[in-house]
């Protein structure tokens, strides 16, 4: 129910906005597509939290997975010479992470709010040294065009309109990991790890091994969105790529109270507001009045409105955050 | 007396060598970094701690390293003592620059008035940023993790507009105004400046806010135990509260040192170069130095070395000097597990 009402909340707010912007001049499809491109990376990762904190394990690092593997994407596409490859291998980064991040949490029982900040600092290092070590250029750089992944473009009406091929794949992996949660036995056994993990050790299942499971699932999609910034996105990395954007996801998970589908709402109006902005700043008319700075902000602003409009009501798993220890 | 006085060195000891593991394991990941792109790890660190702590305009550098990571610091273990994650250091510090830069740049006062003024409005502005996310917190429970993060970005650009519009300096478009001379700290050698007594003495004085006074009292208990301070009728939200004006206060003293007590800048660069990361290298500061200010400063210390030696790291081997922001980042990974760290430090006394 609450699902649907926020399906509704945000059509007609994109709609309304769309209309507006229409009315000032602009194409609202393009707006669309910005804002699916900036919903992307948010989306993968925000779905890939939901099922790592419905485990029990609260992964904070995910804007240094996003660094990391923009980086490191970029650098086995060029390996390999292919967009594809470096999305994938991207993708495989994230999810050795996020192996390694569950292995720290459930063997090593952290702390795992400071283990995912240390991952954020270490790759706030990181992201620069390997741009440094691999291009000896600092701080950006630009891969040949061809290794650019191309979005699938199909016409609505007489316009054109493109959809990268990685954004598909991240509204059908909302829905899986939706139908994963809540249709299947590993579901049950996902979500009683993170809401009474003894159960699921009583029942014979090793809490562990679910809760490492779900961080390397959710390591490689943070992956996927990381390495699919430069390569379907921007077209080259930079040392702040990220942006922020980790914990924009983060807050996307707390406002969807775990569920991947409202995840991919969240991040879609989180991705809608960062598209509108960069639309609306660069025309003419208002880039005169509003200054580009101000704009920058937006994506923030919005965050912050919509977390404090939102909040309460939802239930977090029991035992989320907790290191699970046998008596 | 005799075991008294030694269980008490050991209950100081423990938490040291805890870090110093940590901060190994830290180098050794470090080393491998290095490794990997067929850097020579030996030499880089060797470079790195003569050129930190091999001679006196090195030791002078180092510590003014350190200073505004004392402080950012002090803004993490605060939060850390009141169970919070406050990572809005970095937000707050560079609207305490941005403070200390128009108050120390743009108004005229005599020369012993106006650093101090100076410093103070820049705190406040600092604690007047983190205000939202306390009460964001405590009114709508929204945690601040994600709420301090937005604050840092919508500070960031901020600061970034008005430094390169009202407050650029004409004819120099990569930075801000400086600080005229009467705002500026005295100069104690190469970079480092008195700043660094006032970040010290900021320390002490939250340390005994924290463990001689009421406020700290029921800080410390609501962050330690929230169940018991309620039934002791501790009021969480004011220990929130107090915990986060107490933590901007920090990182606008930051802010301040790097704008008001940091030569040859004297300012922001427009970029905010010389401000970046200040306030998340304060978090591993923070956590070496077990949250408490006092080891803040030392880690803060050895840290402004590993900051300042990374430079000589990049001049003499080519290892690019962000290489220490990640090592700082697997110290972080490393202290967040100190269970792992006492089996280790077991295995080596045994």
């Amino acid at each position: 129910m609450r699902r649907l009402q926020w399906y509704l909340i945000t059509a007609i707010i994109t709609v309304a906005v769309m209309f507006i912007i229409s009315l000032a001049g602009f194409e609202p499809f393009g707006l669309i597509e910005t804002g699916l491109l900036a919903m992307t990376p948010l989306a993968l990762a925000a779905v890939g939290e939901c099922l790592n904190e419905q485990a029990g394990t609260v992964n904070v690092g995910m804007e240094g997975i996003f660094l990391i593997t923009a980086v490191l994407g970029v650098y086995w596409a060029e390996i390999f010479d292919s967009g594809l490859y470096g999305l994938l291998l991207g993708a495989a980064t994230g999810g050795l992470i996020g192996l390694v991040f569950g292995i720290a949490c459930v063997h090593g029982k952290a702390n795992q709010v400071i283990a995912g900040m240390g991952l954020n600092i270490m790759a706030l290092g990181l992201g620069p040294y390997l741009l440094m070590s691999i291009w000896a250029f600092p701080g950006i750089h630009i891969f040949p065009r061809q290794l650019m992944l191309q979005p699938v473009r199909f016409m609505i009406g007489e316009v054109y309109f493109s959809i990268s091929a990685v954004t598909i794949v991240a509204i059908v992996v909302a829905v899986l990991a939706y139908l994963l949660l809540h249709r299947t036995l590993l579901g049950i056994r996902i979500r009683a790890a993170g809401e009474n993990p003894i159960a699921v050790d009583v029942a014979g299942i090793n809490v562990g091994h679910v809760r490492i499971l779900m961080c390397v699932i959710g390591g490689a999609l943070a992956g996927l969105g990381g390495a699919f910034m430069p390569l379907a996105w921007f077209g080259g990395v930079v040392k702040e790529i990220s942006a922020g954007r980790g914990f924009i996801a983060l807050a996307a998970v707390v406002f969807a109270g775990l569920d991947p589908l409202l995840a991919l709402a969240a991040a879609f109006i989180f991705g809608f507001s960062e598209g509108v902005a960069f639309t609306v700043v660069v025309s003419p008319g208002v880039k005169e009045i509003i200054p580009f700075y101000f704009v920058q902000m937006a994506p923030y602003f919005v965050t912050l409105l919509i977390l404090v409009a939102a909040i309460g009501g939802k239930k977090f798993p029991r035992a989320l955050g907790k290191p699970y220890v046998r008596e | 007396m005799g075991t008294r006085t030694s269980n008490r060195l050991a209950a100081f000891i423990r938490p040291i060598t805890e870090s110093a593991v940590a901060v190994a394991i830290g180098l050794i990941v470090g080393a491998f970094l290095m490794l990997a792109f067929g850097y020579d790890p030996i030499r880089a660190y060797a470079a790195m701690f003569a050129g930190a702590f091999g001679s006196t305009s090195g030791i002078l550098e180092s510590l003014a390293f350190a200073t505004p990571l004392m402080a950012t610091a002090v803004t993490f273990a605060v939060g850390v003592r009141a169970s919070l994650f406050n990572i809005g250091a970095e937000g707050q510090m560079y609207i305490g620059a941005l403070a200390a830069t128009v108050v120390g740049g743009t108004i005229l006062m005599p020369a012993g008035v106006h650093p101090i003024v100076a410093t103070i409005v820049a705190m406040c502005c600092g604690a007047l940023w983190a205000l939202p996310a306390a009460l964001l917190k405590t009114w709508r429970g929204v945690h601040e993790v994600v709420s301090t993060i937005m604050l840092n970005w919508i500070a960031f650009w901020f600061v970034t507009f008005l430094i390169r519009t009202y407050f650029a300096e004409p004819g120099r478009a990569e930075r801000a105004i400086p600080a005229v001379a009467t705002a500026r700290y005295p100069v104690i050698g190469g970079t480092l400046t008195a700043m660094i007594f006032v970040v010290v003495i900021f320390c002490i004085a939250v340390t005994i806010l924290l463990w001689r006074t009421g406020i700290g009292f029921e800080l410390r208990l609501v962050g330690d135990n929230p169940e018991a301070a309620k039934y002791a009728g501790a009021s969480s939200s004011r220990a929130i509260l107090t915990s986060f004006v107490v933590g901007g206060l920090a990182a606008g003293l930051a802010g301040a040192s790097q704008v008001l007590g940091r030569p040859p800048s004297w300012t922001i660069y427009a970029t905010l170069g010389n401000l970046l990361n200040l306030g998340f290298d304060g978090i591993g500061v923070a956590l070496i130095g077990m949250n408490h200010p006092i080891g803040g400063i030392f880690a803060a210390i050895f840290y402004g070395g590993l900051a300042h030696g990374g430079r000589f790291m990049e001049y003499n081997v080519g290892v690019a000097s962000e290489l220490v922001d990640a090592i700082n980042g697997i110290i972080v990974i490393a202290l967040s597990m100190p269970e792992v760290i006492r089996i280790i430090r077991r295995r080596r006394e045994s």
